[in-house]
């Protein structure tokens, strides 16, 4: 008997039985034929009628699979998953002022979530002050303004952050928020040893998918750097990169795309932060990543399942790392926004709640369940409750997180495992054919698939090849909801003269002092002596708001735009 | 103000429309054309040109914003392929020219091939022309950059520029078979990269092996590296065609009144050679010729090509 | 030999946000419907949007946004092609907008709304009923 989990006779006899069963399908097929010419997965990866032990027969337990908290992790980063410790309920919220987004966070930790994630406006996460002219009219839509560490101070007032750990969704400004985070931690007298979250801190995908471009993608990735070699130092409890899928899939990306680009940004920012001199067994055990989980259930299993084998097999065999904790894929994960629809919006629970449930299947360690909703707003009390009670309702009620990786051994989803790493896996050889992923941005590759998968999904709906109830079939009108949260127009202002107020009062000569040391260390080549992190710190601390910081970085580093080919 | 006095003023609107109705053909623009070409040649016209993805637009966008601080009005004609299978197009090199979107003194239009071959659309000269007459001091021009037979630029721009960037693989050959005799400038861009001194190299070589323009002799055509995302090599690309300019302009071996004579010719063949054609058309039709029905007639061999022609030109210009 | 005059379009996403998938998407179906379009992409201010839309004389622009802060921008690039004498250029919007504010943006002269789940073949028809290329001017 050689490789794999089945006798060579007993593969003969399903061979043979399986042609047989094949056949009596076939004839069956005469009498009733498909219901569709075509099944595949809605990242359009097609699927046959039945699964059986020879579609994994190549594969070894041991090596393809292991066991929880084991190489290659396949069925999970812990011995125990939610046996011992659920995943965490971290809601993505953000909203108005600071204070109201503090508002939510008692809201939803009093409803029993278990971890806090912040959603910034588009001016903070774009390295813009409320007051700058590009911000108008977006202020606190889509997150929360925060201009300065006064602002960091009322949107975490009242909360014990050495005891909750914090996500903060933030791209090229990450190491500014991150600072304001930690200096105003300080300020309320916490050990930043002690300080638990993750900032997203994912450069890469912004040129690839969302668009939040503020540097070139060279200098971006030396402050992601300088961030890792900081955390590793400073702040060793802190994720110093969420490597997000999240937003290349909501881009119109594949499941496959989604996990090869994820993956080769990972790979990525490993090779940077070696670059830089850092161990890779000192700094990879605080990389974690954010998946999308998207309405094609089994797909979504099995993208996670494969992320964790592929990520544990590149960090051992690529980048030698020997620690198990280096090798760990540990991720967030939010169910799809582009899943839901702004038509019969009660469906979307539904959507969410199967999304949650594969997420959950898929072993996720954090939560994010969208609100029904979130599709046309940033979602109100109400909605924002259900959301997280169906979280609830799959951890306490249902059963499902009472056995580890209990969809392991099931014919089609160890084989769509191994086809999600195979077809990534290809990916990933192109990458590096061209060169790697700063010059696939470059030259649009990554967007540019994308892209192509986005329309080609959009024409399919379109044929009706791909169903979305409601839209394509059975079409029905976008109701008015009964609840509708509404960020008040005027809000622009107060935040203009608050921050306006609070830069009056700030002590010039200090702040001139502290931002002279972040030039220096900007313009300085990368090392630890030039860090940014430490001279931050300082300069927000003087009251640097978040607009000044960035804007140094521009000035410094240049900026960037999206090269926009089609 | 009529149409023409408006653009003689500078009104964008006013430009923006007839390059409109340039582009899609229109009779009625002829007439705004001849009162506005004497208005023209003060501008100066730089063509670029290279594969997709050199950096040709950043590389504009970059002279743009240093021609305005010399004081100077800037107009960009920028050329994206048209699709062969539905004749829509995206035209997306203004993207890389946002900081000039607010400026009054850089006009950008973004042109579509429409079928046309040779790296520029067929209302190309006709456009520069109209920006000219409106008073843009330098036009800058930037082609598909697809094919090997991005010639015409050669004719239109006083200077051309020829981009390229390292470690494209064949690229050298590519030029090498297609478009080094067009150049008066070279351009390495991303200047940065691996294999940029070997491109260096090749483009040396292949300019001491006589595979240069014949036009412009005495001028020797220098090889800039850029980085045109940094700005880097920028103001070495600046002074070069200045060079060349003055080169044209302040030798007394009568090239620029060559050059000068080559654009107008060239204007002036492809004027002939549409409104005649448009004519000859014109006067088919009114005759109850139909154009369907000759094709037919060719395909079923009834008749040739040759012949037709030769009997539609007998018939209208006896 | 006049050619058929070519629908030219503008596409444009106003504001910080960066979601350019909707953006992207209906720049190729205009472009498969032979459409000439302008992509001007992401983070455009009102006033760069209205340049471009003049100085690329185009028929319509298309404005795709899913941050809210169309309260802003939409009413300012109208006001703008107003003082530019160019209300004669069409503008849409695509994306995500509360409900109350439809007809306020069509009361200010935004031609239609496309929101979330709309086919492309109907916002093409769409233009290709209510958009015509202007008339040719006279010298």
């Amino acid at each position: 008997m050689g490789k794999g989990m089945f006798s060579e006779s007993q593969l003969e006899r399903m061979e043979r039985e399986y042609q047989d069963w094949l056949g009596e399908y076939q004839k069956a097929l005469q009498r009733l034929p498909e219901r569709l010419e075509r099944f595949s997965t809605v990242s359009d990866m097609e699927v046959k009628s039945l699964y059986t032990p020879l579609d994994i027969k190549e594969k070894d337990y041991f090596e393809d699979l292991g066991f929880p908290g084991q190489y290659p992790f396949t069925r999970g980063v812990q011995p125990t998953m939610y046996r011992a410790r659920l995943w965490t309920m971290r809601m993505f919220a953000g909203l108005g002022t600071a204070e109201d987004t503090n508002k939510r966070f008692h809201y939803l930790i009093e409803h029993g979530e278990t971890g806090l994630s912040t959603a910034f406006d588009f001016p903070t996460l774009m390295g813009y002050d409320t007051d700058a002219p590009v911000a108008r009219g977006e202020c606190g839509k889509c997150g929360v303004a925060i201009d300065t560490i006064d602002d960091m101070r009322r949107l975490f007032a009242g909360i014990n952050l050495e005891e909750v750990t914090t996500s903060m969704t933030i791209n090229p400004p990450a190491s500014v928020i991150w600072a304001m985070y930690i200096a105003n931690a300080e300020n309320e007298g916490y050990d930043r040893k002690k300080l638990g979250g993750t900032i997203q801190n994912d450069c890469l995908k912004e040129f690839i998918a969302q668009k939040t471009l503020m540097l070139p993608p060279e200098p971006s990735l030396r402050l992601v750097v300088d961030t890792v070699e900081f955390g590793t130092y400073e702040v060793p409890r802190w994720n110093t990169i969420s490597i997000s899928g999240y937003h290349i899939r909501e881009a119109g990306a594949t499941a496959v795309q989604e996990l090869a680009f994820t993956i080769y940004d990972g790979i990525t920012y490993v090779e940077e932060c070696i670059k830089r001199g850092l161990k890779v067994d000192d700094f990879a055990g605080r990389l974690s990543f954010f998946w999308n989980s998207h309405i094609d259930f089994f797909e979504e299993i099995a993208k996670m399942r494969a992320a964790r084998r592929m990520w544990a097999r590149i960090m051992k065999e690529r980048f030698k790392a020997q620690k198990p904790r280096s090798m760990l894929c540990r991720f967030h994960t939010q169910t799809a926004g582009c899943s839901l629809t702004a038509q019969e919006p009660y469906n979307n629970i539904i959507r969410t709640t199967t999304e949650a449930l594969a997420a959950v299947l898929g072993g996720t360690q954090s939560l994010h369940t969208n609100s029904l909703d979130e599709v046309y707003m940033i979602p109100s009390e109400e909605a924002v409750r259900i959301a997280l009670r169906t979280q609830q309702i799959l951890a306490d009620e249902t059963g499902v997180a009472n056995v580890i990786d209990p969809l392991a051994g099931s014919y089609f989803v160890e084989a769509l495992t191994d086809k999600m790493e195979e077809e990534a896996m290809a990916y990933i050889r192109k990458l590096d054919e061209l060169g790697g992923m700063v010059a696939a941005i470059e030259k649009d590759y990554p967007q540019m698939e994308i892209a192509d998968a986005a329309y080609q999904f959009q024409q399919q709906v379109e044929r009706g090849e791909k169903i979305i109830i409601g839209v394509n079939k059975f079409p029905s009108e976008r109701p008015e909801l009964e609840f509708v949260l509404r960020i008040d127009d005027e809000l622009e202002n107060f935040q203009i003269e608050r921050t306006r107020q609070f830069k009056e009062k700030r002590d010039k000569v200090k702040l001139q002092k502290a931002m002279d040391e972040l030039r220096r260390r900007c313009e300085g080549p990368p090392c630890w002596e030039n860090n940014v992190m430490p001279a931050l710190i300082d300069a927000v601390r003087a009251g640097a708001t978040e607009q000044e910081c960035c804007d140094l970085y521009r000035e410094v580093f240049g900026t960037y735009t999206d090269p926009g080919t089609f | 103000m009529n149409l023409v006095e408006q653009i003689l003023a500078g009104d964008v609107r006013a430009t923006a429309r007839l390059l409109r109705d340039i582009d899609d053909q229109l009779p009625s623009a002829r007439e705004a054309l001849k009162q506005l070409y004497p208005h023209t040649g003060k501008a100066y016209i730089i063509g670029f040109t290279g594969s997709p993805g050199v950096g040709k637009s950043t590389l504009v966008d970059q002279l743009a914003l240093e021609y305005r601080k010399q004081g100077l009005t800037v107009g960009i004609l920028a050329i994206d392929p048209t699709s062969p299978f539905t004749g829509g197009a995206i035209l997306g090199d203004r993207i890389r020219m946002q900081r000039h979107f607010t400026d009054s003194g850089v006009f950008i239009r973004s042109l579509a091939t429409r079928g046309h071959f040779g790296g520029l659309t067929k209302s190309t000269n006709d456009m520069i022309t109209v920006l000219d007459a409106m008073g843009k001091d330098v036009i800058l021009v930037e082609t598909v950059g697809v094919g090997q037979d991005e010639v015409d630029v050669a004719n239109c721009a006083h200077t051309t520029v020829l981009v390229t960037i390292p470690g494209m693989g064949d690229e050298i050959q590519a030029i090498k078979a297609g478009i080094m005799e067009i150049g008066n400038i070279f351009v390495v861009n991303k200047a940065d990269r691996e294999g940029s001194r070997k491109t260096i190299r090749e483009l040396k070589n292949l300019i001491e092996l006589g595979l240069r323009r014949r036009d412009d002799e005495g001028w020797e055509p220098p090889i800039i590296e850029t980085e045109a995302l940094k700005g880097r090599g920028i103001p070495e690309l600046m002074d070069a065609i200045e060079k060349h300019r003055r080169f044209l302009t302040e030798n007394d071996r009568g090239q620029w009144d060559a050059v000068v004579a080559k654009r107008a010719k060239m204007q002036l063949l492809d004027t002939l050679r549409e409104e005649a054609l448009r004519e000859l058309l014109r006067r088919m039709e009114a005759r109850g010729e139909n154009l369907d029905e000759l094709v037919r007639k060719v395909t079923a061999k009834e008749t040739d090509p040759y012949t037709v022609v030769q009997d539609l030109l007998q018939c209208e210009l006896r | 030999m006049s050619e058929e005059r070519k629908l030219r379009i503008l596409i444009a996403k106003p504001g910080l946000d960066g979601h350019d998938r909707g953006a992207r998407v209906i720049a190729r179906a205009f472009r498969d419907a032979g459409f000439e379009v302008i992509y001007t992409g992401c983070h455009q201010t009102p006033e760069q949007i209205v340049n471009t839309a003049i100085q690329e004389d185009v028929d319509l622009i298309g404005l795709s946004i899913l941050s809210g802060a169309h309260r802003y921008s939409f009413p300012r690039v109208m006001e703008l092609l107003k003082e530019n004498n160019a209300e004669d250029i069409a503008v849409i919007g695509g994306g995500i907008f509360p409900l109350e504010d439809i007809p306020k943006l069509k009361a200010i002269g935004i031609k239609e709304i496309f929101e979330p789940g709309a086919k492309l073949e109907d916002i093409v028809n769409w233009v290709r009923t209510h958009i015509k290329p202007r008339k040719a001017m006279v010298a």
